[in-house]
């Protein structure tokens, strides 16, 4: 066998027993760690696809930033697990019956022999040749303004996130307009008799 | 020899798992989430997969894309999990029936 194919397996092997460990783990935080595995095992896939910038984004932004937040969100909420375990594996025929109705379905299709076309168009690239420079340059001219567009989807995101997790009020001392139109000069100042004190 | 079919059947077995996945696990808003994420990541493989075997770049940028949104998205989703947890103290979804739909 070659080494690819080998690793291939391999990658496989590890990504799908990460994948129903993901759906059958009974703590949500062996879950997340197991989804932390398949997000890296599934880089390690893409890199063997040679699209290497893409392969160090998921590290990056999924194991580093996404998984820490799912981690972060399991970890403060107080969930009863008997309770949400209950019946979790009534749904189990069904739910079998559609995945593997869909997995033969897609073998099928994806299985036969036409897809093995393009295999002989796939020129080996020089070791020059940097997959990062091109997706970039791609990128960078293009698809610039979809580029844009996903920096704005960003900045919504965080400013939904922020607004739906903030609660009360906020504890700062900016002045209410509406209220302050109507202040008149006595409430502001008042003037007070006092008798003065008799110096002995 | 490595084929398109063998990366594209591997997508399919993520995603038929991370279907299964939403059956069992339908009471529990936060494996549904990452069930979600599992789904999103066969669909990104097969982008990868294609744009390596027809050498066309494109399919990478959009797993890109795809991968910004989908950070933004499971953001969002926290969020509400979290505001949701702290009004209702519960995640369960049998609880979650307050518009009587």
């Amino acid at each position: 066998m070659e080494f690819k194919t080998f690793v291939f397996y391999f990658l496989s092997a590890i990504l799908v027993f990460a994948g129903l460990r993901v759906i059958t783990a009974r703590n949500p935080v062996h879950a997340a760690l197991f989804l932390v595995l398949a997000f890296f095992t599934a880089s390690g896939v893409w890199m063997l696809l040679q699209a290497e910038f893409l392969a160090i984004a998921l590290v990056l932004v999924y194991v580093g930033a996404v998984m820490v937040l799912f981690l972060f969100v399991v970890m403060m909420l107080d969930i009863n697990l008997d309770r949400l375990r209950e019946g979790f594996w009534s749904y189990l025929p069904l739910g079998s019956i559609i995945a593997l109705l869909m997995v033969a379905e897609m073998g099928l299709v994806l299985g036969g022999n036409y897809l093995g076309l393009f295999e002989n168009s796939v020129p080996q690239s020089s070791a020059e040749y940097s997959n990062v420079q091109a997706v970039g340059r791609l990128l960078f001219t293009e698809y610039v303004y979809p580029f844009e567009l996903a920096s704005v989807i960003l900045l919504v995101g965080i400013i939904a996130a922020v607004a739906l997790t903030q609660r009360g009020k906020r504890k700062n001392k900016s002045v209410s307009p509406s209220q302050q139109v109507f202040v008149k000069a006595g409430d502001r100042v008042r003037v007070l008799q006092m008798p003065a004190e008799k110096s002995d | 020899m490595l084929t398109l079919s063998h990366f594209l059947i591997l997508g399919a077995i993520l995603f038929a798992i991370s279907v299964v996945g939403i059956f069992l696990n339908r009471k529990n808003l936060i494996i549904i989430l990452m069930s979600i994420e599992l789904m999103l990541l066969a669909v990104n493989l097969n982008f990868i997969a294609f744009s390596h075997y027809l050498q066309d770049l494109a399919g990478q940028v959009f797993v890109f894309f795809i991968l910004t949104v989908a950070a933004a998205e499971s953001a969002i989703g926290l969020a509400i999990l979290v505001a949701l947890f702290r009004n209702l103290k519960t995640i369960h979804v049998d609880d979650l029936d307050s518009l009587k739909g």
